[in-house]
Formats: structure tokens, sequence, C-alpha cells
């Protein structure tokens, strides 16, 4: 059973939780640039929080159900429709067979996420059904969706109560702090093993995001920043994260479809916990960098996790209890 | 062993640097290291990403728990380096043949490279295919391969506004590194020759042509050849 695309949207692919173990081939992590908000829907839905859904990017597709499916929207705050009736996020929301899901584009933040219970069924390449979108390969035959195409949802896992029209979950998810979608946010970072002159310069300015940006990294524009040591550097190691200062001074933080290696010098690397908020920053915001250590920044993310375990089991009492 | 020393990559990744420079035994010591940690296969250890120098462990901090787990994992990796003896010898690495069409539209700066050395053409394409060539490691994109060994007359620097399309197959110089771009893309290298070999292909078991530590040696072809050879157009 499929979901039969009449709009694309601007770029909607298949993305999952990533594509771990072929760094060594240069196949870079990929995945859902928002990994929170892809996790939380998953879990709306019932499936595995790493499971494949569809990230939609600013504005959203047209499609039509084949089968009756429960779905969540998380992430971004999107204008959705189903057959006629608005749809809230971070909720549960059963459809019937034969309805249709139309998305118009974000209102706050940048990338939205759309899970179906069973997932998406599109084959596994190197480990993941995410859509490496430049190496052409996973996901929807490794392309974004066009109209026309049928995409191929997984045997549902959760009993579809049988439903004429949409039924709404009366309970929601709190995002919480995760995310904002405020015009200018802060990230923390960690130093990279390239120093600025003066050290600190990354941390004193506001930068506007560029809109160049996209999944590989956000391009940043203010006061061009010095290397204390200018010399050229070999290709070595980046993640999602890493701070880049290309010749120009204006930095690149890379995001999921971060490249495997590269050559441009490394200022800093925003921790784990901050990589959904910056998934979610559009062109024209703002961005800031507040400095942290690694202990601090250890403690970020397993406070991040502990919030998603209790949102976890928070989610399974409710399905436990069978409340949609 | 070379000494080693740790470095943090971020929050969720450790650099293990072998050296700093492009050097062929540290870059051994590199892939040697990679290879006695996949064999140890560590349940945090979710990736590696071997480099020219160093390489990155990435880690599933959130399977170790606690509130500093890279500090655990790092600990452990100071005793396993202490223990471990890698095998940095290169007496077991392949060799793989590329064949290639210089110079022409598959090569369009073959001339230039030539020119900058101050020899002919042919003789380029002498220097090119005499190399003895090895994978340092793949990377910039799925398959790509930066080889070690370019005859030193033939380093170029890359050209000031990268190309918006370079065809797949394509073999360039860039600095002092040469190297084939497994799919059609934007790239800044020299370009000087085409393979009709496809490097990467993610439903191909493996998937990638070349494997880092390779040994590969270019073999001139003419058009025709490539014609008869061109994997991408089956």
């Amino acid at each position: 059973m499929s979901a039969e695309f009449l709009a694309p949207g601007l770029l909607t692919s298949v993305q999952d939780g990533g594509r771990h173990g072929s760094r060594a081939l240069g196949v870079r992590l990929g995945g859902a640039a928002d990994t929170y908000s892809l996790r939380i829907a998953n879990l709306l839905v019932g499936n595995d929080p790493g499971a494949a859904a569809l990230e939609i990017t600013l504005n959203g597709p047209t499609l039509r159900l084949q089968r009756a499916a429960t779905i969540a929207l998380c992430g971004a705050t999107i204008d959705a429709h189903a057959d006629g009736i608005a749809l809230p996020g971070w909720r549960p929301i059963a459809l019937p067979a034969g309805c249709t899901l139309t998305f118009g584009t974000c209102r706050r933040g940048a990338r939205a996420y759309l899970a179906f219970d069973g997932g998406i069924d599109v084959p596994v390449v190197l480990g993941s059904r995410s859509t490496d979108l430049r190496g052409g390969f996973g996901g929807h035959e490794g392309r974004c969706l066009r109209a026309g195409d049928l995409l191929a949802l997984g045997a549902s896992t959760v009993p579809v109560t049988a439903t004429a029209a949409p039924r709404i979950a009366s309970w929601w998810i709190d995002a919480g702090s995760d995310l904002d979608f405020a015009d200018s946010i802060a990230v923390r970072v960690l130093p990279g093993s390239d120093a600025m002159q003066p050290v600190d310069a990354l941390h004193m300015q506001d930068y506007a995001i560029d809109a160049a940006s996209d999944r590989q990294g956000l391009r940043l524009r203010g006061t061009a920043l010095q290397l204390a040591d200018a010399h050229e550097r070999i290709s070595e190691p980046v993640v999602p994260g890493t701070v880049q200062l290309p010749p120009d001074g204006q930095p690149i933080v890379l995001l999921a479809d971060a490249q495997t290696v590269g050559g441009y010098p490394r200022i800093g690397h925003v921790i784990a916990a901050d990589l959904p908020r910056l998934a979610q920053r559009r062109a024209g915001q703002h961005l800031r960098f507040i400095p942290i250590d690694q202990a601090e920044a250890q403690r970020a993310n397993a406070a991040q996790q502990t919030r998603l375990a209790r949102i976890a089991v928070a989610i399974l009492d409710r399905q436990r209890r069978s409340l949609l | 062993m070379s000494a080693c020393r740790i470095e943090f990559l971020g929050d969720a990744a450790l650099l293990l640097r072998f050296g700093d420079g492009i050097d062929a035994t540290v870059n051994r010591h590199v892939h040697a290291c990679a290879a006695a940690l996949r064999v140890q296969a560590p349940g945090w250890l979710v990736d590696i990403t071997p480099a020219y120098a160093c390489l990155a462990l990435h880690i599933d901090v959130v399977r170790i728990g606690g509130d500093d787990a890279l500090a655990a994992t790092r600990a452990w990796l100071d005793q396993w380096l202490e223990r471990t003896r890698f095998d940095a010898s290169d007496a077991n690495s392949r060799t793989v043949e590329i064949p290639v069409v210089y110079g022409g539209e598959y090569g369009p700066d073959l001339v230039a490279v030539a020119t900058r050395a101050g020899i002919t053409h042919e003789e380029a394409i002498a220097r090119h295919t005499a190399g003895n060539y090895t994978v340092a490691m793949l990377g910039f994109a799925p398959g790509f391969p930066y080889l070690l060994g370019l005859d030193a007359s033939l380093a170029m620097p890359r050209i000031d506004t990268p190309r918006t399309r370079v065809a797949a197959g394509s073999v360039g110089i860039g600095g002092a590194q040469t190297g084939i771009y497994p799919q059609a893309g934007p790239g800044g290298w020299r370009l000087i020759g085409r393979t009709p070999l496809r490097l990467f292909d993610a439903g191909r078991d493996p998937p990638s042509l070349l494997q880092a530590g390779d040994r590969v040696r270019f073999v001139a072809i003419d058009a025709a050849t490539f014609d008869a050879m061109d994997e991408r157009a089956r």
C-alpha cells in the first residue's frame, strides 16, 4: 500500500536515523536533519524512533493515502489538512484510506517530519532507508519525491481504528526547549582544533543564516573571522555540528549531510543536543554561539535523552490505554 | 606502533591522531588501527572515518550512558592502544588497474598540466601512468579515492572557480594529490582524463571499487576502448 504524491513540495525526502557504518567509503551519515522531531513523530505512531519518515522542507507535498494510517507531524509548524480538516502537530491522527493530505508552508521552523505507522517501505541501502541526495541512492529511488510517485508504506503495526473521517488525539507532546523557533537563538559550541584570532571571535557576534544553506550545512554571514594560523590543512574527518571556516572567513555549520572529511579549518563543534534547533533555522534568521566545555556538553546530551525517554514512556502509556 | 594522540571531535566522536601531514607510513598506521578496531568492534563504536593522518571514532554516547561517556571511552582507548600492536605493513595490499582516456574532452586540463610542467602532453600521460599510487582514504563523495604517489612535476593547484559539473569517472589533480570523481557533480580539480569504470554503486557488494590501502595503476586507453568498457552506459 502506498502514498500517491499529487504534488511534491519544495524538497520532500525519505529520512531515518542515519546511515552508520560506511563512512570509511566516503558515505555520509545523512538521515533526518532534526532527529529529535523524527524520533517523537515515530514514537507517536508506534514505530521504532529511528524508522523512516518523510522530511518536508519549508513547503509541503500533497499526497493521497491508499491505506488507512496513523500519522504524526512533528518539527516545524506547518499548515496541514486531511480532506479539508486542519491537522495539529505532535499527536497521533487516524486517517481513513483514500484521504488526501495537503501541506502548505512552514509557519515556524524549516523541516517537518511526517511519520506513518509501519514506516516507509523503501529498500535498506548500506544499512539505512535514508535518501543520500548527492550520492543518488537510498530512500525513494535515491532522490526527493516528485508528483506521480507511489511511495510504499510499511505494513501497519498498530490496529488502525476503522474511521470514516480523520480522528485527532486530544493529547499532544510539548516539544519543550529542545526546539526553538525564535528569530535569534543561541547554540552551544565546543572548541575545534583550529583557534581564531582573537580566540573568542566566534562567540562575539550574531550571525545571519544565508539562503545557500541546505542539508549539508548552514552558511553563516557575519564579520569575517581570521585564523591564528592560516596555513593550508589536509582533509580530516568532520561531523554534523562541525563549524568550518572557509577562506572567506564566513563559517559553515555542518548538518546531517556533512561530508565525511573536509579540508577547511574546524573552529568549533555545535553540541549534539543543539543540532535539532540548528536544523530548524531558516534563511534570514539569526544564530549566536555560546562556548561550553565537554562535561557540560555531555550533561546537556544526557538530559535531552532523559527527556526523550520520558516522552516515550508517556506515549506508550496512552497507547496502552488506547487513547488515540 | 607510532605515537598516537587522542583528541575530541565534538561531543560524539574522538580523533586518534598519528601525524599531521600526508605521509605513507602514517597513513598505513591509520588504516591498521581502523582494521584492529573493526575486529575489536566495541558495541559503542558506530562508525570509523579513516583519513590521511588520523581516524575519527563515532561513538554511541547514549549506549554508554552516564554524564561523561566520552571520558569513559577515552580511558578505554588509552588502555586498548597500550596493549594493541598494529600490522602497518602493506605486504597484502592488492593492485587495481584503472583504464583512462587522457586529454581531449575526457581530460580538458591535460594540456594546462603539461604546459605548467614544461613537458609534452604525451610525457604528462607517461608520468601519470608510471606512478605507483596508494589509496590514502575514501572521502568527499562516496567512493572518491585520495591517491598518494603523484609525480611531483604534475602537481597543480585547483582551479579558482570550481566547475559546476564534472563527468563521472573524471581523473583529476588537486595540488599534490590525484583522485577520481565517482559521480557527476561540481569539482575543482584539474581534469586530465576519464575512466569507464564505475567507482561506486550503493547496490553492489562491495559498493566501492577501491578500498583504503589498495595500490592503483593507471593504464592509458583510447576512446573506442572506453566506449566498449563504459560501465555507466549499460
